[in-house]
């Protein structure tokens, strides 16, 4: 019972920072206040909760934050530090949580997509809001996903009518300035990608300063019939970061959704990736890709939900472990009674650099139909030093010889990526961690 | 151009390599013969700088360099290339890339000047004919299922294209046809010139058909114990390496 009795004074704390905070106006205030008693009622997950085995947000969050205190005032800062080079792209950029317009652009036409701040979504795009918050990310389920939908300061609405392709990228950048003490942001997105419409959303975590952060970010949405979402989620950022991440896309038939998640830095990173295939003919990718130093952790949980025939899934996790870190890999996939001739594939491979880098990671494919082609694998290892060797023999330095062997294992989320300069920016961070890092 | 000295060497608590004495000079080919477990192997990855054999007394001069003081990949830098044995399979590295690294590498190490893409290709082009390697072999990744015959290819065209001083050929006979093995020979005669030298470690006599020795020594529970020229050679192969064990049971 002492694991409930660590987790219950946190849910108190952090429950009077929700009231206090609270929001009890406009359109979704009932859901907020839901968001609030489910909060109540889960509880942050304690130490030894199943979900949370190997990430202990509770100490975590216990030890390094203050709920009794407001964030830290956030000073100018260099966009241009923080995006990324080349990419001719939309830009929202939110610092400490808050929307700053005088940083973001929108560049695509209006009769391409909209693209608002939630907040002003919510007086002007009632409808869709009113259908799709809060349908899709679960608050019933995580105490994390309840505490941002009580919480949330502001997000991204997006919307892409029918048959539109949306030619620029969308980038958030979400930045935490902790120059003066720590920051609690909760960021919230809604992505409604119509029928046959395609778009690509990026999100980048970076911020300034020493100070704690803690960003729980949930983002929800639906790729309708035959749409197309691309979405990137670049985690680079060495700052004191604690960073809880919750996607979940409902899939419509024929519709297909690629999602890279790379976990490079910070504390804590906790990802619950969710792909609801709720049709036929539906194609989605999930690419993650962490390399960790340091102390760092990284906890991807992901599941992929086949509740129709016909649809194919595959999903990729490749790991670089050095230093002391973590790495967690949960994924679930399920496949319902009539998701019958469903394709479902999974991959978690990882390379442990020293002896006290861990990784924990657990298929879990529950599988109720019975015509279906389901495989999953995990791998574990270490370096091959005789290839390390064979590089050396032939004059190359030890360096760049295990950065070479690292970059050709992670070479396989990467050539997945196929917008060019997202490629190539992430080539370059992947490649300059490898080869200075490791 | 390479002189060992006593060299004595052990994996583990097995000392494998028990004072070996041998003299190499530029434009020379010597064959290492000898039974399986007598120490071929181990002196040949000795020489290239393996870590997970352990000096345990000896010297080795190359070039007038202390060779053990150096790291494998400054040996090879220096002029040492060992074809493997065995040569590692490495998915996602492409061979292309991998030798352009190396080969630049090894240039700024010499004091030449880096190529760029254009002059490298061009070399490669050069080298790829010399053993008679497919580019479409080179566009895959470094090794990766490629054939035994394949992959000791592409040993003598990383070879070709780094211009060693020393090559060792650690068995690099083993398991090819006659075809193969007559193209490996072939781009080795062809890279021979009177200012490198070759040490060949071979269990076989018939790779020594194609590549021809000046001398001959065998090897015999981590020692040198008789050396001559290619006659000896032939010897071994009429009558096998019993009689030798026997001289040097006897003695």
């Amino acid at each position: 019972m002492s694991t409930i009795a660590t987790e219950k004074p946190l849910t108190t704390d952090i429950t009077a920072w929700i009231e206090s905070n609270l929001s009890t106006t406009g359109l979704v205030q009932d859901l907020r206040k839901e968001g609030l008693s489910y909060f109540q009622q889960l509880g942050i997950p304690a130490n030894k909760a199943e979900e949370y085995k190997f990430t202990p947000i509770a100490r975590l969050l216990e030890k390094n934050f203050n709920f009794s205190t407001r964030n830290a005032e956030a000073k100018s800062i260099d966009i241009n530090h923080y995006a990324i080079p080349g990419l001719d792209a939309n830009v929202l950029v939110f610092v400490n949580g808050v929307y700053a317009a005088q940083y973001s652009k929108i560049i695509s036409p209006a009769t391409e997509v909209t693209i608002l701040p939630l907040r002003e979504a919510i007086d002007t795009k009632k409808d869709l809001i009113l259908v799709h918050l809060g349908k899709h990310a679960d608050h019933k389920a995580d105490a994390l996903t309840a505490w941002n939908t009580a919480s949330w300061s502001d997000g991204v609405f997006i919307h892409v009518g029918k048959n539109t392709i949306v030619e620029k990228p969308i980038v958030l950048y979400h930045i935490h300035d902790v120059r003066e003490g720590q920051t609690i942001t909760h960021h919230r997105n809604l992505f409604i990608v119509e029928q046959s419409a395609e778009v690509t959303v990026i999100e980048k975590f970076d911020s300034e300063g020493t100070g704690n952060g803690f960003s729980n970010v949930v983002t929800e949405g639906v790729v309708a019939e035959n749409a197309g979402l691309n979405l990137y989620e670049i985690q680079n950022d060495g700052g004191a970061r604690y960073h809880y991440n919750h996607i979940h896309m409902t899939q419509a038939n024929a519709s297909r959704v690629n999602t890279f998640t790379f976990s490079l830095d910070g504390k804590l990173i906790r990802n619950n990736l969710q792909l609801c295939l709720d049709g036929e003919g539906i194609e989605s990718h999930m690419y993650g890709l962490y390399a960790l130093t340091g102390d760092t952790l990284a906890d991807n949980h992901t599941v992929v939900d086949h509740r129709k025939p016909n649809s194919f899934s595959n999903e990729l996790y490749k790991g670089i472990l050095d230093g002391q870190s973590k790495g967690v890999f949960n994924g679930k996939i399920f496949v319902r009674p009539n998701a019958q001739k469903t394709n479902a594939f999974q991959a978690n491979r990882n390379i442990l650099l020293t002896d006290k880098a861990t990784v924990n990671t657990k298929p879990q494919l529950e599988i109720w139909a019975d015509d279906v082609k389901c495989s999953h694998g995990c791998t574990t290892g270490q370096l091959d030093e005789e290839a390390v060797f064979y590089l050396q023999a032939r004059g190359i330095s030890k360096e760049t010889a295990r950065a070479m062997m690292l970059y050709a294992f992670a070479g396989e989320v990467l050539d997945a990526i196929k917008h060019p300069v997202i490629k190539e920016y992430i080539d370059t961070i992947i490649s300059e961690r490898l080869h200075k890092n490791f | 151009m390479l002189s060992i000295k006593n060299l004595q060497a052990k994996i583990a608590d097995n000392q494998i390599l028990k004072g070996i004495n041998l003299e190499v000079k530029a434009g020379e080919v010597h064959a290492i013969m000898g039974p399986n477990g007598s120490g071929k192997s181990t002196l040949a990855s000795v020489l290239a700088g393996r870590e997970e054999f352990e000096v345990t007394g000896g010297e080795v001069d190359f070039l007038g360099k202390d060779l053990l003081e150096l790291s494998p990949e400054d040996r090879a830098r220096e002029g040492i290339f060992l074809a493997f044995q065995y040569p590692v399979e490495i998915p996602g590295v492409s061979t292309i890339n991998f030798m352009k690294t190396a080969l630049n590498q090894v240039r700024e190490h010499r004091g030449q000047p880096t190529l760029d893409a254009v002059s490298f290709l061009s070399l490669m082009r050069e080298k790829m004919k010399l053993v008679e390697i497919d580019q479409s072999l080179l566009n895959r990744a470094l090794n990766e299922g490629f054939s035994g015959g394949e992959k000791k290819r592409n040993e003598i065209f990383q070879m070709a294209m780094l211009e060693p001083k020393l090559a060792i050929l650690d068995e690099t006979d083993s398991g090819l046809d006659i075809d193969a093995l007559r193209i490996v020979a072939n781009g080795v005669n062809k890279l021979r010139s009177k200012n490198n030298a070759t040490i060949v470690v071979t269990h076989y006599q018939r790779l020594l058909d194609y590549i021809v020795p000046d001398f001959v020594h065998v090897l015999y529970k981590g020692k040198i114990v008789k050396s001559g020229t290619k006659e000896l050679a032939l010897e071994l192969e009429a009558k096998g390496y019993d009689w030798i064990k026997e001289q040097v049971e006897v003695a």
